[in-house]
Formats: C-alpha cells, sequence, structure tokens
C-alpha cells in the first residue's frame, strides 16, 4: 500500500535535495563579492524600503475591475465558440443578450468618465 | 455529443427581466440626458407595477424551469408579490428624500430594482447554487445603497461594516452548501433530498453543513445572535434604504430558509425546528429588549425589526403547511407597516437625517395631524393592536406554532409581544402629548410619499379585517410538506 507513494517521496526528496543542493554548492564555491548594493533584499527592482503613505490614483482600481470584468467575458466566450456550431440560433442570441449587458455596463462607465485619465 | 438545450420558460422570469431591463434603461437614461432625472424614480416605479403585473398571473401547475434552476410555483409568487411592494412602496417614498439628500442618482434607483431581481432568485432558487447567486446580488446591491450618502460619515460606515460582515456571512453560507454538496453530490434541492432518503451515512457532516447554512441566512435576515451589525448599518444608511433593507431582504432570507428547510432538509426536522426556536427565542428577546432604550427612531425602528424576524422565525420553526402561509401573511403585512413607518420618519427628519431621536416627533399631532394618525396606526399595527394587519398576522403565526405544539415557545413571543407594544406607544405619547419646544413648521409630504402612505393605510386595515383570502392565497402556495 505505502509502495504506491514511493515515487511520490522519491519526488520530494529529489526536489528538497536539489533546492538545498544548489543553495549549499553557492556558498560553498561561489565568489564572495559584497556591496551594499547586493546585500538588498531583492524585491522585482522595487526599493524594498520606502514610505507606505505614498498615494496613486484611484483609477488603477476602476481599469483593474473593468479588466476582470472583460476578461471574465473572455472566459464565457471561449467555450460558447468552441461549440458554436451545435447551439445554433439559440445560442448565438443568448451570447448577443450576455455582450450587449457588458456593453452597456462598459458604455455607462464611458460616459461617466471612469475611463478618463487624468 | 449533442447538445439538449433544457426547457426554459421565459414567463416564470418575466417580473425579473421586466426589473433588469428597467433597471438599465435607467442607468442609461442617467448617463445620456441630465433632463430625466426627475422622472426616474416614476420610470423605476411603472417597471415595478409592470413586474408585479406579471408576478400576479396565476401559475397553475408548479414546475421547475432552466433545467430545474428555478421553480416556478406559487411559493416564489407570493414572495415576488411582497419583494415588488417593498421596493415600490420604497421608491415612492425615496422620491422626495432623494432630491432633498442630492442622491437622486440613476444609480440609486437601478441598484434598488436589481437588489429586488437578487430577492426574487433567492425565493425561486431551486438549486443552491441559484440561491447563492440570488443572496450576493441583492447583499452586493444593497451593500453600495447602505453607504449612498456618501457625505454623511455614518453612512460610510454602515456601508463598510455590512459589507465585511456580510462577506463573512457568505463564506459560512458557501460552506454550508459545499458540505452538502459533498456529502449527497447534489445541488438541486429535491435531489438533495432524495439522496439524502436513499443514503442516509454522514448524517453529522449533513447536519453541520444545514446548521451553516442556517447561519449564513440568519445573517440576512439579522436573527439574534447574527445581529451584530444590524442597528449600525440600518442607522447610518438612508432611511429609504434602512425601509428596504428592512423588510424585502427579510423577507427573501426566510423564503430561502423555507425552501431549503423544507424541500432538501426534511430528514434533519427535529434538529432544525430546534434551531429556529433557539434563534426564534433569543431574536424576539433581544430585539425586544434594545428597542425599549433606543431614543433614535430610526434605531429603535431598526431593533423592532430584529424582533419581528424573530416572529416570523415563530411560524418557521412550526413547521407546518400552517406555519408557512403564515410566515408568508406576516411578511406581506410587515412590509407595509415597516416601510410606511420609516417613510414617515424620513419626512419628518427633514433633508439630510437632521434629527431622527424621538423628539422630532414631539407634537406632531399640532403640525400634522394627519400624517400622526397614519403614523399611529402603523405604530398599532407594528404593536399587534386589532383591528390592524399586524394582529392578525402575529396571531396566525402564534396559532399555527400552538397547533404544532410549541407552547413555550407561544408564551415567549405573546410576553415578548407586550413588552414591544410599549416603546410603540412611546413615540405615540411623544406625538400626541409632549410639546416640542422649537415649535417646527409642518412638513410637506410629495404626492409619491402620500400614495404611499395611503396604499398602506388601506392594506394593513384590508389586512387586518380580511386576512382569509390572502392566507387563503398563501395557502395555496405551500410547499410540499
Amino acid at each position: 500500500m505505502l509502495n504506491q507513494y514511493l515515487p511520490i517521496i522519491v519526488m520530494i526528496v529529489a526536489a528538497a535535495g536539489t533546492a538545498i543542493g544548489m543553495i549549499v554548492a553557492t556558498t560553498l564555491i561561489g565568489p564572495k563579492k559584497s556591496f551594499p548594493d547586493k546585500d538588498e533584499p531583492f524585491e522585482c527592482g522595487v526599493s524594498p524600503v520606502h514610505n507606505p503613505k505614498s498615494r496613486f490614483s484611484i483609477s488603477f482600481y476602476v481599469i483593474a475591475m473593468l479588466f476582470i470584468i472583460f476578461d471574465i467575458e473572455a472566459v464565457f466566450l471561449f467555450p460558447w465558440a468552441v461549440i458554436f456550431q451545435k447551439l445554433g440560433m439559440f445560442g448565438f442570441i443568448e451570447m448577443l443578450l450576455f455582450i450587449f449587458v457588458l456593453a452597456v455596463g462598459l458604455v455607462y462607465v464611458w460616459r461617466k468618465g471612469a475611463l478618463e485619465w487624468e | 455529443m449533442d447538445i439538449v438545450i433544457p426547457s426554459i420558460s421565459f414567463s416564470a422570469i418575466m417580473p425579473e427581466l421586466v426589473l433588469l431591463a428597467v433597471g438599465i434603461l435607467i442607468l442609461l437614461l442617467d448617463v445620456f440626458s441630465e433632463k430625466h432625472s426627475g422622472k426616474l424614480a416614476y420610470i423605476a416605479v411603472g417597471g415595478v407595477a409592470t413586474a408585479l403585473f406579471f408576478a400576479m398571473t396565476p401559475i397553475t401547475d408548479p414546475s421547475t424551469t432552466f433545467a430545474g434552476l428555478y421553480s416556478a410555483d406559487r411559493f416564489t409568487q407570493f414572495f415576488k408579490v411582497i419583494f415588488l411592494i417593498g421596493t415600490g412602496l420604497t421608491l415612492l417614498i425615496s422620491e422626495k428624500y432623494a432630491k432633498e439628500n442630492n442622491i437622486n442618482h440613476g444609480e440609486y434607483y437601478s441598484l434598488i430594482l436589481f437588489a429586488t431581481v437578487g430577492m426574487m432568485f433567492m425565493a425561486g432558487g431551486a438549486d443552491l447554487i441559484t440561491i447563492f447567486m440570488g443572496v450576493e446580488l441583492m447583499s452586493i446591491c444593497l451593500y453600495i445603497l447602505a453607504g449612498y450618502t456618501r457625505a454623511r460619515m455614518a453612512s460610510n460606515e454602515a456601508s463598510m461594516k455590512y459589507f465585511l460582515l456580510g462577506a463573512f456571512a457568505s463564506g459560512f453560507l458557501l460552506y454550508g452548501m459545499g458540505l452538502i454538496y459533498g456529502i449527497t453530490g447534489q445541488t438541486k434541492l429535491v435531489k438533495i433530498a432524495g439522496a439524502i432518503s436513499a443514503n442516509s451515512d454522514n448524517m453529522m457532516v449533513l447536519v453541520i453543513g444545514a446548521g451553516l447554512m442556517i447561519v449564513g441566512f440568519a445573517f440576512k435576515l439579522a436573527a439574534v445572535p447574527f445581529h451584530q451589525w444590524t442597528p449600525d448599518v440600518y442607522q447610518g444608511a438612508p432611511i429609504p434604504v434602512t425601509a428596504f433593507m428592512s423588510s424585502g431582504p427579510k423577507a427573501a432570507a426566510l423564503a430561502a430558509i423555507l425552501r431549503v428547510l423544507v424541500e432538501a432538509m426534511n430528514f434533519i426536522q427535529v434538529d432544525w425546528i430546534m434551531w429556529v426556536s433557539v434563534l426564534a427565542i433569543m431574536t424576539m428577546t433581544v430585539g425586544n429588549i434594545a428597542a425599549l432604550v433606543q431614543s433614535d427612531i430610526k434605531r429603535m425602528l431598526a431593533f423592532s425589526s430584529i424582533s419581528h424576524a424573530g416572529y416570523a422565525l415563530v411560524g418557521v420553526s412550526a413547521a407546518t403547511s400552517d406555519g408557512v402561509s403564515a410566515v408568508m401573511f406576516y411578511m406581506l403585512v410587515y412590509t407595509f407597516m415597516n416601510i410606511a413607518a420609516f417613510g414617515i420618519l424620513a419626512l419628518v427628519a427633514k433633508a439630510n437625517e437632521q434629527n431622527t431621536s424621538i423628539d422630532a416627533f414631539k407634537g406632531l399631532f399640532r403640525t400634522n395631524p394627519v400624517l400622526a394618525a397614519v403614523m399611529t396606526i402603523m405604530l398599532f399595527s407594528l404593536a399587534g393592536i386589532p383591528p390592524m394587519g399586524g394582529f392578525m398576522a402575529k396571531f396566525y403565526i402564534f396559532m399555527s406554532a400552538v397547533n404544532a405544539g410549541h407552547l413555550g415557545l407561544v408564551l415567549v413571543a405573546v410576553i415578548n409581544s407586550a413588552i414591544g407594544a410599549y416603546y410603540y406607544i412611546k413615540v405615540i405619547v411623544a406625538i400626541y402629548f409632549q410639546e416640542n419646544p422649537e415649535k417646527p413648521e409642518p412638513v410637506k409630504a410629495g404626492p409619491s410619499l402620500v400614495f404611499a402612505l395611503l396604499v398602506s393605510v388601506i392594506a394593513v386595515f384590508v389586512l387586518g379585517l380580511m386576512p382569509d383570502c390572502y392566507l387563503t392565497i398563501a395557502g395555496k402556495a405551500l410547499l410540499p410538506f
């Protein structure tokens, strides 16, 4: 019974071994030249220490929300497109309605000026 | 593989479709032309009236549609009518308030309509997913509406609190649904019941799942001990929104509880009758006792709405067809009297809700005798004094519980009813027997508010004097017991 799990244990050991091995190897045989910039924690090029109160535009959130809505639209459109032929006219009209409702939302935010970037 | 498109009956969801279309129309009208802004409330009322027409078209044979996701039966219809009445009255009392408080935007009316659609899906859902979608649609609209008067700090606080706690409650609800689905492998209520009767292993998990779902619904219903958000949110939200939140969503939560418990959870009836009884006792008692000490009418009505949810739960715990029809009748009467009372409060409190304390009502009889009389009728009805509708509603609830053998529960309810009379009468005393030192000018009600109050007064008397025919309609709306 436990034999079934042997490959998983081997996998865990191999994965952990590789990671630990790399760290140990670089610590032992890597060159060590230290300077201040190199000692900083690395965070995708952003300075790790800065004022947390910096303000940024609320427009980021609006754009992010809009992105999610249209992202989800794409999620629904994809399976629909795959079986489009089988669904026929009914599916076509249903999807048009769905897109219409989302389009109304887009028209609404557009007219409200949510897409203006000041 | 062929795709079989399930039978779809658009007539079953006609009221929802009408409200959605009107909601979208209002949004578009609002962004494209300024000149319609005065008419938005009336367009919304027109939409509600049209939806009401469709909701009242009788259904001869109950059925499920949309592949069993939605039930088109009289239970759904009766609750739809309650929601639409609540929404219509809210829109009517909103009209003047919205203009005075600078919230007369298209979004305000659209959100109310969309929330109503959510409630309808809660009442009509025959599937856990449909019910959850309804809960979320309703709740998200209400979170925004609670914070609609952005200039008032209390309104912002209400919105934030409601959102955080509401999201938490949705988690409970979803967790409960997840457990039930995990055990039965079904999300359709009828099939859940079937799966359980076929295989009743894992009873413990089922009981926990059902309990978590009741917690989620009890939060939306504001039943004690899940009521902590209610006073602050009801007090902070704009008055018409409070009126809306304290009637429709409560009825929707009750509808969902009834449908889930009766259609899917018959197997643990003994357990849920006990839970609901305990909830009912706590809800009535805490609601009434906390309402006693309030000096702010808005907060008092918030606690009073908690206690009314408790009375309705007494009917649920009866777990008989009489109990269910009594609950439905109760919510119908409660919608009229509760929204009318809030409507008068919105008028008396003046623009920007300057004064919502009991002092605002002092001497109202001298300045506005008619308004004072209407408020008295509504408060007497809320207190449950004959011949108003509130009395008959309580009477049927208590009778159904007595017939089901819950004598102790009814005793607690009757004592609570007596406690409740005190704080309603306190307001009536202020209206008739106390002088307002500030000598205020008489307040002027707009035509839409007058219409809403007139309808409510007539309804409260008609339901109080001739409850039989409405009760018969509710009786026919029954779920299978």
